[in-house]
């Protein structure tokens, strides 16, 4: 029995963790998890774009008249760029696989660079709304006066929702910073890299809400 | 673990695909096509999304067991949003009910 166990110890792969049969249903666990967590986003983003679709279901007219102030090429622009950062993101993670440290950390490098970019076009919208007095509250100024209640409305839900989805964007590129600190201390190797790829999904996630976002909130009534 | 690596050129080639949805969508916003419009934008949306979740986040090559989850994900969404809309959508259709 001691030595049945001395020889599993021995032929196993250093980071496969004791309690797993072996690396690929170790891996198999971190997905599903990484998955479960996932789907709990899912929950709750769908519960904001519930709101926003029960609203404008409601205000269509003044839905409509908000999208003018929507700045669609940075909108466009920024759906671009997140787009490429899961491009680097998925390029990244098959660096890891292959074992090749140095594309690895300068594509998690990339991505990060790219999310930093997300985040400050961000800020520029925010700060357009901001001079054009579109933050709903007592300084809320509405070119049409009919929709000066609805539009706020509307507003809010756009800072709720962007915002939210900001909040999750420095969150990834506080996972991205610590992935690189990792690959630099050779913490990965091609045998073991599940954090890239975990965090991969989380980054793909975040993408995909903005791929919802971005036509919702930019583009409906854009034309009229 | 025992996945084979994919190729550059596939991932490539789906960044491709959504970069060129993200200027299709920018451009069919452009035209007037009444409720057309909102049903362009999602399925595109839905495309895109599909893309990112088959070959980015691999759920193509997934085991059973993560597919199922991430279906059920997306079943509990439909519920939340059927459900939802069934209410508010059909507000008014009678109109004998004001008293609510």
């Amino acid at each position: 029995m001691a030595d049945s166990e001395t020889i599993l110890a021995a032929a196993h792969e250093p980071e496969l963790q004791h309690h797993f049969d072996d690396s690929a249903q170790q891996l198999e666990s971190s997905t599903l998890g990484m998955w479960v967590f996932l789907v709990t986003e899912v929950m709750f983003f769908g519960g904001m774009f519930g709101g926003y679709t029960v609203y404008r279901n409601m205000y269509p007219e003044a839905f409509a008249s908000t999208s003018h102030f929507m700045n669609v090429t940075i909108g466009a622009f920024n759906t671009a760029v997140l787009i490429f950062s899961s491009f680097t993101m998925v390029l990244a993670v098959r660096s890891a696989q292959l074992g090749q440290k140095k594309a690895l950390i300068a594509f998690l490098i990339l991505t990060l660079i790219l999310g930093c970019v997300f985040l400050s076009l961000k800020y520029v919208e925010y700060h357009e709304k901001w001079v054009d007095h579109h933050i709903p509250g007592p300084g809320f100024h509405y070119a049409d006066p009919r929709y000066f209640h609805q539009a706020q409305i509307l507003f809010f839900l756009y800072f709720a929702m962007t915002g939210m989805h900001a909040i999750h964007m420095i969150v990834g590129a506080g996972l991205l910073a610590a992935l690189i600190v990792m690959a630099a201390r050779n913490r990965f190797s091609a045998t073991w890299y599940t954090p890239v790829e975990m965090i991969g999904l989380y980054w793909h996630f975040v993408d995909i809400v903005w791929i919802f976002l971005f036509p919702l909130l930019y583009l409906i009534g854009h034309t009229r | 673990m025992s996945h084979q690596v994919v190729s550059v050129k596939v991932y490539a080639a789906v960044f491709g695909a959504l970069l060129a949805l993200t200027i299709t969508t920018v451009a069919v916003s452009k035209l007037e096509l009444g409720e057309f419009n909102f049903i362009a934008a999602m399925t595109i949306a839905v495309i895109k999304g599909t893309l990112v979740v088959m070959f980015f986040m691999d759920v193509r090559r997934a085991t059973s067991m993560t597919k199922l989850f991430v279906g059920a994900g997306l079943f509990w969404l439909a519920i939340l949003l059927v459900f939802l809309l069934s209410d508010y959508l059909s507000r008014g259709w009678l109109p004998s009910l004001r008293w609510l």
